[in-house]
């Protein structure tokens, strides 16, 4: 038997044997680089110690459960918030490339969050509403751009690439015209980073992407219906325009809610869910492997962006772009060799 | 549009006209602001004041440097669209001009690129190199090609980036090559680059007669009397220099090259030599409107001029991927 039945009261999913393996395999990993993640900092903690601490015992409490814990945490929601969106518009466009980094959905949402610094007060309900707003109106934007050509295909892509550039030249126009005081911070933050994240700012994304996760377990069923094809999907009772507009809603929420604390970090949601997909050996792109992978990388990524020049502190959204550009040029070059 | 010699004769002495106003208004606009009657007593008058001297020392070498660039960027792009069948096609686009500046900036760090010439090969190195990797990658469609060419420049820029942060001393001098700027390259000198381009440029127009007969298809040229492999390699060695130069001087600048023979093919009706000409004159109208802009943009400082054309090419790349999409020129 290569599938497993789980069953919660009325409810049971059918699983791949290999799908439940591999994400447990992915959570471990994402889990073993936190524990790494709590140890690393200017003194090394050991595990023993880090775990006593997070019990509240010891002299390393404050160090590790408020100054490393929403750091690591952070790592890992927002990785796997950013692998499920890019899963959501690979999906969605039925291409690999069609992650929202690629097409200027992370450049829109930090536009909007620009936006929100420099024009409004900048509160957190402001930077999130903002970052939304803009990946929202990129979405329409670059899909009204490419209805002739339809959804899926190269098209829409490099119809993408365009917009992010135009966006990418915006943002760095808002940061140069902005104050000194906003635009230094804005600098760290334009290349995604989360260094100096504390708890007060991360509990409302965490409550965000808590809540759009939900939603995408309700969808999950109707996707995979989706997923079979057009005419299949409708044939089963799927109304397939409102679950298009629905899981666009969730996926830009995802990678804006992410955008709005750290700043666009790209690459994952492109990697990710390709990654996952490998791994779990599935047919199509699969939404709980590309949550755990992306969390898994984005821990590893931090990581490397803090070991790489200690005692300084890269952003991570360096790390993710040098790796993530390889990645694809990667990608690109096996699809050419296919005959 | 037709093609005989009076009429595009005609479209490009108009065409070079509103290059001398833009040329113009380059000179006269900017923090300080000079008028046009101050800016020829510069040259027939000089008596020194500060007008006069912004004019001679800065103005005048800035516009100088970026109607070079511009010619040479509108030219590479009208050469890599016209060999490859690509309407994408752009150094700045495929990645060629970041190659070029990340080898001058990986100079730097190690130490190599301290004289002119060292950083002129550099760029020639790095705008190859980029160009075979990136037509490695991408060359069985138009479309890929771009992608191939943005995945590139996306690492590289992150790399630089990580420089930049690791050895923030030796990597100032040279963080001008991460972002294209016509800004702050007065007190250099040009003399060597811009013999370069200029060379380049006439080689350039030279080899618009063979390439004409490449258009009809590689046998049809052939059957002419065409030597296909010395015109592409010509060509691509034309490519190099051009855009290998031009970023040596200017930083990487993207859409310039891509913008530019779109507008100069819809003047040029078909003919390849007329649409070099067209281009060697609109590409330093492009880059000059983008600097000007560049110099207005803010309350106080510039914004770097490849900002303004990203912004300004981006809907130049939409438009021409709906307009051809996958389909070849």
């Amino acid at each position: 038997m290569n599938t497993i039945v789980l069953r919660v009261g009325r409810y049971s999913v059918l699983v791949e044997r290999r799908t439940v393996l591999v994400s447990l395999a992915l959570a471990g990993a994402g889990l073993a680089l936190a524990l790494v993640g709590l140890c690393h900092g200017a003194s090394w903690a050991t595990p023993s110690e880090v775990l006593s601490a997070l019990a509240g015992r010891g002299d390393s409490v404050v160090v590790i459960r408020d100054w490393r814990l929403p750091r690591v945490a952070a790592a890992l929601v927002f990785g796997a918030s950013l692998g499920l969106a890019g899963a959501i518009f690979q999906n969605l466009t039925r291409n690999a490339l069609g992650s929202p980094d690629v097409i200027g959905l992370d450049a829109g949402a930090y536009t909007g969050a620009l936006f929100a610094i420099t024009v409004l007060s900048g509160t957190a309900a402001q930077l999130a509403i903002g970052s939304v707003i803009g990946g929202l109106l990129t979405a329409l934007l670059i899909y009204v751009l490419s209805l002739k050509s339809g959804l899926s295909g190269l098209r829409l892509i490099v119809i993408g690439i365009a917009v992010n550039a135009i966006l990418t030249a915006v943002n760095s126009w808002i940061e140069l015209r902005a104050e000194l005081d906003v635009a230094i911070a804005a600098t760290g933050w334009s290349a995604g980073s989360l260094n100096g994240i504390d708890w007060d700012e991360v509990y409302l994304p965490f409550l965000i992407i808590g809540g759009l996760m939900l939603v995408l377990v309700t969808l999950s069923h109707a996707m995979h219906q989706a997923a079979l094809g057009d005419e299949l999907a409708v044939t089963s009772g799927v109304s397939l325009n409102r679950l298009r507009l629905l899981i666009v809603l969730v996926g830009v929420g995802c990678t804006a809610t992410v955008t709005a604390i750290a700043g666009p970090i790209v690459f994952i949601a492109l990697a990710a869910p390709q990654i996952g997909r490998r791994l779990a050996g599935a047919a199509g792109v699969t939404l709980v492997p590309a949550a755990l992978t992306g969390a898994a990388l984005l821990m590893a990524a931090d990581l490397v962006a803090q070991l790489l020049l200690a005692p300084m502190a890269l952003p991570v959204g360096v790390v993710t772009t040098a790796i993530g550009g390889c990645y694809l040029i990667w990608l690109l070059f096996r699809e050419v060799k296919r005959p | 549009m037709r093609t005989d010699a009076p009429t595009q004769a005609a479209i490009l002495a108009g065409s070079a006209v509103l290059l001398v106003a833009v040329a113009g208004a380059s000179v006269s606009v900017g923090a300080h602001a000079v008028p046009p009657a101050e800016i020829w007593r510069a040259f027939a008058d000089f008596a020194g004041t500060d007008d006069h001297l912004i004019v001679r020392d800065v103005r005048v070498p800035r516009t100088i440097l970026g109607i070079c660039v511009g010619a040479a960027l509108g030219a590479s792009g009208t050469l890599i669209q016209t060999l490859t069948r690509n309407p994408l096609a752009e150094p700045g686009v495929l990645g060629v001009t970041a190659g070029a500046g990340f080898a001058i900036t990986l100079g730097g760090v190690l130490g190599l690129a301290g004289s002119q010439p060292a950083q002129l090969l550099l760029a020639a190195l790095g705008s190859a190199l980029a160009a075979l990797v990136v037509y490695a990658v991408g060359r069985t469609s138009p479309l890929r090609l771009v992608l191939a060419g943005v995945a590139l420049s996306s690492v590289l820029a992150g790399l630089s980036l990580g420089l930049r942060l690791m050895l923030p001393d030796v990597f100032d001098t040279f963080r001008f090559w991460s972002v294209g700027s016509l800004a702050g390259r007065e007190q250099v000198s040009l003399t060597l680059p811009l013999a370069a381009i200029a060379v380049a440029l006439v080689a350039a127009l030279l080899v618009t007669r063979p390439l004409n007969a490449m258009v009809l298809g590689e046998q049809v040229a052939h059957a002419l009397g065409g030597h296909t492999v010395r015109t592409r390699v010509g060509v691509l060695v034309i490519v190099t220099l051009l855009a290998g130069a031009a970023t040596a001087v200017a930083g990487p600048i993207a859409f310039v090259g891509l913008m530019v023979p779109h507008l100069a093919r819809r003047l040029s009706a078909g003919s390849i030599p007329w649409l070099m000409a067209h281009t060697v004159v609109l590409g330093p109208v492009m880059l000059l409107v983008s600097d000007i802009a560049s110099r207005v943009l803010l309350p106080t400082g510039e914004v770097p001029v490849a900002i303004v054309t990203a912004f300004l090419g981006g809907p130049v790349l939409i438009w021409v991927v709906r307009r051809y999409g996958a389909v070849s020129l």
